[in-house]
């Protein structure tokens, strides 16, 4: 008996202290960060760092508000451009498609999730920016090229999230619509995706959080300026970027204050999640 | 309870319109894949009355229910052989409209199956989704459904609230409601009480009695003595060796619980199977 006790408390406390040790990576890595950026932001100011509108490292000056408005510019973008696109897409694919093309198209949208970023930018670079330059103005590398490359990126979250969602739906929701005579696309927008809101809306914060972190992508096509954009064809830079492109050269207070970036970011990704979970746990 | 005038016609009917007929089989099999669900029923449904099919589980009751609203249609690999009249019109004719036709045949589900929305949005949606917007008439629409449905002293301070907080005795009854919204000439029950306590039950089974006078209604059930009670017409199915269903009898309730002219009607209204 006891043997078989103790045979069943190794695997237990395994499984247990190998969570906790990826737990405490999580909080090691928070810590860290914290421990660089905090007294940076306290010794600027929260409310300067927040919404100084100079970034020179040079001359000491860390406010990061251009950053902030270019990441909720291109994450805008990327929403106006990429939602519609994925619900119609996931209708698509739950409602519609028959079995051969939805087989045939749910890899697809994997394979998609799988592409690295770095080649979603170079493709940027190459069309995209060039395509902007010559057709609508201005140098190309913009806010409009960053929507568009994170619209592509954010696709395949919202898509598999929200198909799941709506397949997840009980058969006689369905029925029910359709036994009062409601047409197929009177009942999908009718009944099927109000009752299946919370998963889609999870899908978009999701979607909305990768957007946010994302940089290698943004890196290559957003222009990287340091200004508050006045159009979408002006290049912008975002918190991620701000990080991406200065690291290699920073050190001391310009260091800290790259990490003082990392702890916004931390913050909205932690708060764009809590709320994703919120959404699906509220059904 | 209603008695029937005329005894149910087997088959060979001329092809003029039977103005006591308002559903009708013929000859129907039903496929799924390359499994036969139903073989060879012939049924005649009159208009205002309350038909009951009844017969073992897996017989094929709710199959050909969902024949009756081409409910069917919904699922990929279902093929239907034979003839569906309404009133006379083959329901399985090309030129149909499905919709149209759902329209005039509502369906209660077994498990009460309220969109997870306000009470008030559920009985509108149909109405709203055949171009009614009108916000006088809906508010009375849904007044006078929830009475005929026995619903409305109940609900009718939380008209806003959801749906789903009513208790299954009541989601059902919502049920009924919002397919009366859309004012439809056949309801369809499959095994509306199965859910449901006994009170619950009995509430619906008034209903029904009450529904029967302007709506035909045909009611799938597992509950002999709720056949006995509520249907003047019963059908009884069964599975034939190979699993395919048939229609064994089909005569007045009084007839098949008293006098069934069949050995294996007996035998199952006595209990021995089933
Ligand atoms: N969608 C379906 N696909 C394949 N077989 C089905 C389907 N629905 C029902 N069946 C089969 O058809 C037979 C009759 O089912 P059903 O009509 O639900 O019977 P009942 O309602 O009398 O219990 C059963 O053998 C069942 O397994
Ligand atoms: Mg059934």
């Amino acid at each position: 008996m006891k043997i078989k006790k103790f045979g069943e408390k190794i695997p237990q406390s395994l499984f247990f202290i190998i969570a906790l040790s990826a737990l405490s990576v999580l909080a090691l890595i928070t810590v860290f960060i914290l421990i660089e950026g905090v007294p940076l932001i306290s010794k600027v100011g929260v409310f300067k760092f927040l919404f100084g509108m100079k970034w020179a490292p040079s001359l000491g000056q860390y406010g990061i508000f251009p950053m902030i408005v270019g990441t909720v510019f291109v994450t805008t973008g990327a929403i106006i451009l990429g939602v519609p696109i994925a619900l119609c897409c996931s209708i698509f694919l739950a409602e519609f498609a028959p079995k051969k093309i939805s087989n045939l198209v749910r890899p697809a949208i994997q394979l998609l999730a799988g592409i690295p970023s770095v080649v979603y930018g170079f493709w940027g670079l190459i069309f995209i920016v060039p395509f902007i330059r010559n057709y609508m103005g201005g140098p190309g590398l913009s806010i409009l090229a960053g929507s568009i490359i994170l619209a592509i990126m954010i696709l395949p979250t919202i898509i598999s999230i929200s198909e799941v969602s709506i397949l997840a739906l009980p058969p006689l929701l369905k029925e029910g619509a359709f036994a009062l005579g409601a047409t197929h696309w009177q009942t999908i927008r009718g009944v099927l995706l109000p009752a299946a809101k919370s998963g889609i809306l999870a899908s978009i914060i999701l979607g909305i959080g990768r957007a946010v972190g994302e940089t290698m992508a943004v890196i290559m096509v957003l222009g990287n300026a340091v200004a508050l954009p006045k159009s979408i064809l002006d290049p912008a830079r975002t918190l991620t970027t701000n990080i991406g492109i200065e690291m290699g050269y920073a050190s001391g207070e310009h260091q800290q204050a790259l990490f003082a970036t990392g702890i916004v970011l931390l913050v909205i990704i932690m708060i764009l999640n809590a709320s994703a979970q919120y959404a699906i746990r509220r059904k | 309870m209603k008695i029937n005038s005329l005894p149910p016609q087997p088959v060979k009917q001329p092809e003029a319109p039977v103005c006591e007929t308002k559903l009708r089989t013929e000859n129907i099999n039903l496929f799924y894949g390359k499994f036969q669900a139903l073989r060879g029923v012939n049924m005649e449904i009159t208009p205002c009355s309350i038909t009951a099919i009844i017969g073992p589980s897996g017989c094929g009751k709710s199959s050909l229910l969902r024949l009756f609203n081409r409910l069917n249609d919904l699922i990929p690999n279902a093929r239907v052989e034979g003839k569906i009249e309404l009133d006379g019109v083959n329901i399985y004719e090309r030129t149909i409209d499905v919709v149209e036709l759902r329209k005039r045949v509502g369906m209660v589900f077994q498990k009460p199956n309220p969109f997870p929305m306000s009470i008030y949005d559920n009985i509108v949606f149909g109405p709203k989704q055949h171009g009614n917007n009108n916000h006088a008439e809906l508010d009375k629409i849904v007044e006078k459904v929830l009475r005929q449905a026995a619903l409305w002293d109940e609900v009718k301070d939380k008209l806003q609230q959801s749906a789903l907080n009513l208790s299954g005795g009541q989601q059902q009854r919502l049920c009924i409601a919002r397919v009366l919204s859309v004012e439809p000439e056949v309801i369809l029950m499959d095994e509306p009480c199965s859910a449901l306590d006994p009170i619950a039950t009995l509430k619906i089974e008034e209903l029904m009695r009450s529904l029967a006078e302007n709506y035909t209604i045909v009611i799938v059930t597992h509950n002999m003595q709720q056949a006995a009670r509520v249907s003047d017409m019963a059908a009884f199915m069964m599975m034939a060796p190979d699993r395919a269903g048939e229609l064994v009898e089909y005569d007045e309730t009084s007839h098949i619980f008293t006098n069934p002219k069949d050995k294996r009607t007996e035998d199952y209204i006595t209990g021995r199977f089933g």
